[in-house]
């Protein structure tokens, strides 16, 4: 084992490991230059890059993926320890270091369990049935006549013939080859288990790298201290597409520790001995830029009117059935209404950062960059390296909801290691990141319904214009920051993309699309795109399903009626059954919340303080969920408080109920968060959300009183096969704005149609309305 | 610079810096104890928070020189190796999603339970709610306090 592989291990152990275990790793970690390398890929066609089985009868998973804060390192050990046959306990995971693990691309789409537990588990079986092959030869009897507990292999006629697999393997290598066209595809001979015989799966284990997270032990990428690291900071553009036109380099030269001033096109960057020095040396550096001749974005205020008049980069087709247009124009009631959602920012809890090392000819980069693999691509494209020569070795973060797919310290990191020869650390500051981090795109929906004059629904039409243009990829050599700082660009921005509502309604004239569409200048901008936790999801939902309950008001029907009616009105169903499915987890969160049947608003209150329910519903992919939130607003602040929130979830085959339970939790308060609170401002130049104050973050005091999670995993037909593992990571989070709206409308009758709910727009629309 | 004196988790340190350094970067980068981490640097998230003198401490904007009391870390609560009742209430509830800023959630509950060893609901969320966490895992920090409170008290989890 190297000594990436030694800490990597050793921190991930969690409750097995002992301090000294600890101490020798990390020291050792410390002080050795790394080894030059050729780092190749491990080949995905050998179980030995998979798993490996130590002389203690211990096993090492090596998952080329990587944990968020999810559990998923959990989940995968819990999925191959029941594959395997041993114990769980006995087990350890190493993820997304791309010279120890296979490239399956680290995280994201919420896909680690979807996609990547039938490969694991595949490859766990394998070894199990070549174990069993080299146990019955050692035994010496016919394969069909062992039995295997715990990683013991014994003769079913005399169980004192035994032998254990760390006997078997004894250090050596498996040398199977396994067959698949590419990663995904990869199996061996063996079968997997039914589900029923899974042992491990499905039960509510701790995870294993918490331990180290309460106690201290856990290194970061944060923490890594190659020898003869120095520190590095970013000097910013002041504005937009800004030129740089000089660098003082005598306004920070004599500072203590001062190594170098880095520069190259627009890109400013100072290097010092240590961390403190090179912060002051930062701020200290003098530099002249020139703004650019037009402004490169509207202001935050004014976004929406830009947005409604821009000429789109595409439009996709619309998605239709019956004649949408038709049917609203002979409605006997027509509504309209149009959605804003702003830019939100990633706003990851600690800026981007990366620490890396240039020793021996190599590159290593120590990152939180959730997909490892592409920061490598990007990584030695962007210097000229040969992949064989660069590796990222995958280590925990702060939760950055997909910023870091597009990370850019990494990059950065090591283009200064490559241009001083040194290891360095680069950490971008809190105001740095909130402004220059990636955003996800604002949207501007507009909806039509028509109703007949029994008030039915005849008539729908959902149109998107998504602010996408320019959406950038995974470390892409050419849109990660400091090469568009650099001159450098693609050939053209990225498409961007727009999105649709996920429901399983049956309308009888429906019509939904969207646009995309761009601002002046998509390059060298602090409104950057990149895929924030489910990049559209939020946006379309809110408007969708904020505009049903419009509909259900204009009916007078309960909003849960509505959507039940709508869901059962076509019997037919698809193959992950999405239409029973989401029936069985709106009726799932009505029962837990205890939904009383009546239309939205209800009766006014007296009072400041006026409570409502909203009910939301979408689905990410094939997993369901539905959300309902009690919110208390108060009419003389404006102030919204949700003190109740039910989800509803149903992501299939459930592997480790306790950690999808938290994920789902922590998940739904996120989406409580960007619809109370997150906003990205900006003038025409510069973005002006800065910090915590500036660009609000959910806090303690708006934890609701009670949460209620139902996990309705599985098909509510039970003569139907067991369901495989669905995405667990964003779909919670989609519904909330739209369930916030919708009890603000239920307790107080107004309708908000902008987020996020803050209490100066919320006290304004009350005003506005007489309230 | 200049040689300070720091006594950190009952261990006497003398370190050469320039004496305006913030606290957490000699922490971290000079002592090694990495349970302190930036999150903003400002004075604005508490993933920094160490104790000092029984109070909260913000490290990132706390000058070194200025740190002339014994300082707690996250490194220095468990007694013997085992861990304090929060860190235990941690474990047992699961709290942490990603785990960055939860040093500055355990510290800064440690601060109120050493004042307040049962305090309600509302007081938890008082003085926890300059304490960020950008997982969203504030209803469980708010309930592993809880059971810490009543673990200390002597009571069932």
């Amino acid at each position: 084992m190297n000594q990436v592989e030694e800490i990597l291990t050793t921190h991930r152990r969690g409750f097995l490991k002992s301090a000294g275990m600890l101490l020798v790793g990390y020291a050792a970690f410390d002080a050795k230059a790394q080894t030059p390398g050729p780092y190749r890929d491990p080949d995905f066609h050998q179980l030995d890059s998979w798993i490996v089985i130590h002389e203690d009868n211990s096993a090492t998973f090596y998952v080329g993926k990587t944990d968020l804060g999810q559990g998923t390192g959990t989940g995968f050990r819990q999925l191959m320890s029941d594959e395997l046959d041993i114990a769980f306990d006995r087990t350890t995971c190493i993820m997304g270091s791309t010279d120890n693990t296979v490239d399956q691309g680290g995280s994201g789409g919420s896909t680690a369990m979807e996609r990547e537990s039938p490969v694991m588990r595949r490859v766990a079986a394998e070894a199990r049935r070549t174990l069993l092959e080299m146990g019955a030869a050692r035994l010496g009897v016919p394969v069909d006549q062992v039995a295997v507990n715990d990683a013991v292999i014994t003769a079913k006629a005399d169980a004192t013939k035994r032998v254990t697999y760390g006997q078997l393997v004894a250090g050596k290598k498996f040398n199977v080859t396994l067959t698949g066209a590419n990663i995904g595809a990869v199996t061996g001979q063996a079968k997997i288990k039914a589900v029923q015989d899974l042992k491990y799966t499905g039960q509510p284990l701790l995870r294993d790298d918490l331990a180290g997270k309460v106690d201290g032990t856990t290194k970061w990428a944060v923490d890594v201290k190659p020898a003869g690291m120095v520190h590095a900071r970013n000097v910013k553009p002041p504005f937009a597409c800004a030129k740089l036109t000089g660098i003082d380099e005598s306004s920070v030269n004599k500072l203590p520790g001062f190594i170098k001033v880095l520069s190259k096109g627009n890109y400013v960057a100072v290097v010092c001995e240590r961390e403190e020095q090179a912060i002051r040396a930062a701020r200290a550096l003098k530099t002249t830029w020139e703004k650019p001749a037009t402004a490169p974005f509207p202001t935050s205020e004014n976004l929406f009117n830009y947005l409604r008049t821009a000429t789109p980069t595409s439009t996709s087709r619309p998605i239709t059935n019956g004649d949408a247009d038709a049917a609203f124009a002979s409605a006997a009631t027509k509504l309209e209404a149009e959605y804003q959602i702003p830019f939100q920012g990633h706003t990851a809890f600690a800026g981007a950062h990366a620490t890396a090392d240039p020793s021996n000819g190599q590159m290593t980069v120590y990152t939180n960059d959730m997909k490892s693999y592409g920061m490598r691509r990007g990584v030695a494209t962007f210097l000229g390296l040969p992949l064989d020569r660069v590796r990222v070795v995958w280590m925990q973060g702060p939760q950055g909801y997909g910023r870091t797919a597009a990370d850019d310290a990494g990059c950065e990191a090591a283009w200064i290691a490559q241009q001083i020869n040194r290891p360095v650390r680069m950490q971008w500051m809190r105001e740095e990141e909130t402004a220059w981090d990636t955003k996800g795109p604002a949207f501007l929906v507009k909806m039509r319904a028509g109703l007949d004059a029994s008030g039915k629904l005849v008539a729908y039409d959902y149109n998107a214009r998504s602010c996408d243009y320019g959406h950038v990829g995974y470390n892409e050599p050419d849109t990660v920051l400091i090469a568009q700082l650099m001159g450098i660009r693609p050939a053209r921005p990225g498409a961007g993309s727009t999105a649709t509502p996920n429901d399983m309604y049956s309308i009888p004239n429906r019509k939904v699309g969207g646009d995309v569409v761009s601002l002046p200048n998509p390059w060298e901008t602090p409104l950057r795109l990149g895929n924030l936790r489910d990049p559209n999801g939020p946006q379309s939902t809110f408007a969708a399903e904020s505009f049903l309950d419009e509909i259900a008001a204009a009916s007078k029907t309960d909003p849960l009626e509505l959507r039940l009616q709508l869901l059962g009105a076509d019997k037919t169903d698809d193959n992950g059954f999405r239409r029973a499915r989401s029936i069985a987890v709106l009726k799932a969160a009505a029962d837990a919340y205890g939904w009383d049947t009546r239309p939205s608003p209800k009766p006014r209150a007296t009072g400041n303080i006026l409570t409502g329910r909203g009910i939301a519903y979408t689905f990410r992919g094939l997993t369901m969920v539905a959300v309902i939130t009690e919110v208390e607003v108060n009419r003389q602040t404006g102030h919204v408080y949700t003190k109740r929130l039910v989800c509803a979830h149903d992501c299939g085959l459930v592997v480790n109920p306790l950690s999808l339970r938290r994920t789902i939790e922590c998940g739904s308060l996120y989406g409580l968060s960007r619809a109370l609170h997150e906003e990205v401002k900006f003038d025409t130049e510069k973005v002006t959300s800065l910090d915590w104050f500036s660009h609000p973050s959910l806090r303690h005091a708006d934890t609701p009183e009670r949460i209620d999670i139902v996990l309705v995993n599985g098909d509510p037909n039970p003569a139907r096969p067991d369901l495989p593992a669905y995405g667990g990571g964003e779909a919670m989070l989609k519904p909330l704005m739209a369930a916030i709206g919708n009890a603000i409308y239920d307790a107080t009758g107004v309708r908000i149609r902008r987020v996020p709910f803050r209490d100066d727009r919320v006290l304004a629309a009350l005003k506005a309305a007489g309230v | 610079m200049a040689k300070l004196d720091l006594k950190v988790n009952g261990r006497s340190h003398t370190v050469d810096v320039d004496p305006a350094t913030p606290l957490l970067y000699v922490l971290r980068n000079d002592l090694g104890l990495q349970g302190p981490r930036f999150g903003c640097g400002l004075g604005q998230c508490g993933a920094c928070t160490v104790i000092i003198n029984g109070n909260a401490t913000r490290s990132c904007i706390l000058p070194v020189s200025n740190a002339t009391a014994e300082i707690t870390t996250l490194e220095g609560l468990a007694v013997n190796g085992k861990l304090h009742p929060l860190q235990q209430a941690w474990l047992d509830e699961q709290v942490p999603q990603c785990g960055f800023c939860q040093n500055g959630q355990i510290m800064t509950a440690k601060v109120l339970l050493d004042k307040n060893p049962r305090p309600t609901r509302a007081q938890v969320v008082d003085a926890m709610n300059q304490t960020l966490c950008r997982c969203m895992t504030y209803y469980r920090v708010q309930t592993a306090i809880e059971r810490a409170a009543r673990v200390m008290a002597g009571g069932a989890a």
